[in-house]
């Protein structure tokens, strides 16, 4: 009984951080506050994830989410040298509003489909004596071993294409200013 | 009982902390000037604002180590089931490796990978 | 680990493996010094080894890898169709990219991972490899769009097919997790299968996975009222990239999205009207607006967008005559579409233009040919007899009309009317307008030209024996029913 309410109470904490870390980023002017509540949420998503253990998912969520992804945001914003100062302008106030709207639409959209979806709930059940552990390593292993092989190798494809326009787009040829 | 753990390391990485601090404070002493209260108390003094056009050099680093970060991922389940599957898992793995290698090949090949 | 039943047959992805090699062979010779002319040759040795690869699938109807790959007629004609505007657009795209300056060998291998990831998406039953399809197709697209990269127009048209494009794949993936939610599956077998029970459970989860699903794939074909940013980028990217944007995405967009709509979701008979309302604003908008363009690339984005409506009606009427013929459309489409850009490409290639209509004033009496060729295609785009366009659309309509979509055919008819008169003002400026300064010479070359002959013999050649092709679509329709 003990464990289960610290599991409620870490829930709610971590749920609400990642809430408030998304409308956060939303909300900050500056560029890179907003990259850093968005580490934030992702950080908390993970330990929402862990709590379900799912411990690949969450894994993959710190490592590639707040450890990469975060890292090339902060790069692009420093690379434009945007500043909160810059995106100041007499349209600033309504468009701060506009943003938050249409993530609120987005967000008010998705939580009355989970709630109103009337399968939702057997159906998370069904998920759950489908797959036990779904998100741990080995099952994921598994899957992504066998019957995702062809999603598997074509990602490398998908990176090394990456790469290549990344450095067609931004690598400067000798000679070139 | 999992949430012991978990208290135990945060308390742990507090305590590191704060202990480190915590020890300073008492231990040092404190006799601050005007020269050691400056941000750069050593090395050279700072031009113009922090703020500054990074070169977009920098980004391939990045975006490269992006891609071999999302490798590891993958590589660690890998690791995991390689036993169970065998050779095939192997094959499977090289494949994926190679391809990626070729970026790696290319990118270098390129230049990306100098300092500018 | 059972691996029976998982049939990992590589020779199943042949036509993917040589564009892979020949992609990686373009990249690792194009860093030597002496390697980076070979990008043009292997590119096509490449795109015609798929294509062989593909002709010998042609007919067969496996499945592989754990059923995540299905190689059938449906994907060996979408195929077809990616690697034939692959090769016209490589064929015009040497010239243009040397006279511009910007011959890299990395261009090569872009078009072909591109269409490496049409073919993942159009061979595909699993939402997920769809997906990872499209991203594979679209990653090298944006880079393309931004070729040109000390043209600001260029750079503008990267960046904004960029974001849009990334957008536009946010609604789709956030789509097919919704529908993943109601099922706890992507493979469009069983939700095909299981789709009465899905519907009964969650109901407003699978409309809503749709709904995201048909706003991605919309912003990917370029329907209205996701179409604001196809002028734009077809106007800044290089000509003959946006030769292939035309065909080559719209395509696959068509493939991936006929294999869900008509296949997984076939029961979900809301989705007919809603592609209807979209059939007939892509017709309306992209016609209407295309009247009004000076510039020749922005009218051909407008019309390209008209043209997807004229699929759209096709998949709004569903069932095998239908979709047969908006394939037959999408194949005879290729050809005169990317015939238009080929001598669009080619005017481009001089210095100082910017293809606008007063650009083509003279033109007929310097290259009588060129200009022909030119009118044949408009011809064909407008639906004129004895075209593979006036086929295409008399098939479309009359399906619709058998469809009981008595109202859709009406409105796409109305509106290929009003589309006449763009096409024919750039017959009128070749041949019946003055010009006040000489028409400047372009230069030809074998490559041109063979793009030009296949083009034309395509686009007549379909107009020649419509009923065969149609029963070709058919079949390769009928292949995944």
């Amino acid at each position: 009984m003990e464990a289960l309410n610290l599991n409620v109470i870490v829930f709610y904490l971590a749920a609400g951080l990642a809430i408030a870390g998304a409308f956060l980023m939303v909300w900050q002017k500056n560029p890179v506050a907003s990259a850093l509540y968005m580490l934030l949420s992702i950080v908390s998503q993970a330990v929402l994830y862990l709590q379900l253990d799912a411990l690949f998912v969450g894994a993959v969520l710190i490592i590639v989410y707040a450890g990469a992804i975060v890292t090339l945001f902060l790069f692009v914003i420093m690379l434009l040298n945007l500043r909160g100062e810059d995106l100041v302008n007499p349209s600033a106030g309504p468009k701060r509003y506009v943003k938050l709207i249409i993530s609120g639409v987005v967000g008010a959209e998705l939580v009355y489909l989970l709630v109103e979806s009337t399968g939702i709930g057997t159906h998370l059940t069904k998920l759950d004596s489908a797959i036990a552990n779904f998100g741990d390593v080995k099952p994921v292993a598994e899957l992504l071993y066998s019957k995702y092989l062809y999603g598997f190798e074509i990602t490398s494809i998908l990176l090394l294409v990456a790469i290549v326009g990344a450095v067609i787009l931004a690598r400067r040829e000798p000679g070139e200013n | 009982m999992d949430y012991f753990f978990v208290a135990l390391f945060v308390g742990m990485a507090f305590a590191l902390v704060g202990g480190g601090l915590a020890i300073s404070y008492l231990v040092a002493p404190n006799r601050p000037n005007k020269v050691k209260s400056q941000p750069y108390e050593c090395g050279e003094h700072t031009v113009g604002p922090s703020w500054v056009h990074f070169n977009v050099g920098y980004y391939l680093f990045a975006l490269l180590f992006l891609v071999f970060d999302v490798e590891a991922a993958f590589l660690y389940p890998w690791a995991l089931v390689f036993r169970e599957f065998g050779l095939i898992a192997l094959f499977e793995v090289g494949i994926f490796i190679v391809i990626l290698l070729f970026a790696l090949v290319y990118a270098w090949k390129k230049g990306v990978l100098e300092w500018v | 680990m059972n691996l029976s039943g998982a049939n990992i047959d590589f020779t199943l992805l042949l036509p993917e493996i040589s564009l892979a090699i020949c992609g990686f062979a373009i990249l690792l010779l194009g860093v030597t010094k002496r390697g980076k002319d070979f990008g043009f040759g292997l590119g096509l040795f490449g795109l015609i080894a798929a294509l062989a690869f593909t002709v010998q699938q042609w007919g067969t109807l496996e499945t592989g890898f754990f059923g995540m790959v299905t190689k059938d007629g449906f994907s060996s004609l979408y195929n077809i169709i990616f690697l034939l505007a692959g090769i016209i657009s490589l064929l015009i795209a040497q010239t243009y990219l040397r006279a511009k300056k910007i011959d890299k060998p990395e261009y090569y291998a872009l078009v072909l991972f591109s269409i490496l990831g049409m073919m993942v998406m159009a061979s595909s039953y699993d939402l997920i490899i769809i997906f990872i399809g499209l991203e594979i197709m679209s990653i090298p697209l944006y880079v393309l769009a931004g070729f040109h990269r000390f043209n600001p127009k260029s750079n503008e048209a990267g960046i904004k097919y960029f974001i849009i494009g990334a957008f536009a794949s946010g609604f789709l993936l956030y789509g097919i997790a919704l529908v993943y939610g109601a099922g706890a599956t992507t493979d469009l077998r069983l939700i095909a299968a299981n789709y009465h029970s899905m519907a009964q459970q969650a109901p407003l989860l699978l409309y809503a996975g749709v709904a995201l699903i048909l706003i991605g794939f919309g912003f990917k074909v370029g329907a209205v009222p996701f179409h604001m940013w196809a002028p734009d980028v077809y106007q800044g990217a290089p000509t003959p990239v946006t030769a292939f944007f035309s065909v080559g995405p719209k395509a696959a967009g068509f493939a991936a999205l006929m294999r869900i709509l008509d296949f997984g979701f076939d029961s979900m008979d809301e989705i007919q009207s809603v592609l209807w309302i979209l059939a007939v604003l892509t017709m309306a908008v992209g016609n209407i607006l295309a009247l009004f363009q000076d510039n020749i690339k922005r009218m051909l984005a407008y019309s390209s967008i008209a043209h997807a409506g004229y699929i759209l009606v096709a998949l709004t009427v569903g069932g095998e005559g239908a979709v047969a013929s908006g394939l037959y459309y999408l194949l005879g489409y290729t050809f005169f579409n990317l015939g238009a850009f080929a001598i669009l490409t080619i005017l481009d290639t001089r210095d100082g233009t910017d293809s606008r209509f007063s650009e083509l004033t003279g033109m007929a009496s310097r290259h009588p040919f060129l200009a022909t060729l030119l009118a044949i295609f408009m011809f064909s785009l407008a639906g004129f007899p004895p075209t593979a366009g006036f086929f295409g659309k008399l098939y479309i309509f009359s399906g619709a009309v058998e469809g009981g979509f008595i109202w859709l055919a009406i409105i796409g008819v109305m509106t290929s009317f009003v589309s006449v008169y763009y096409y024919l003002r750039v017959v009128v400026a070749c041949f019946f307008t003055k010009a006040d300064h000489p028409f400047q010479q372009v230069a030809m070359n074998p490559y041109l030209a063979l793009a030009l002959i296949i083009t034309a013999v395509g686009a007549l050649g379909l107009g020649l024996f419509p009923s065969s092709w149609i029963d070709l679509s058919r079949q390769a329709f009928a292949s995944f029913l």
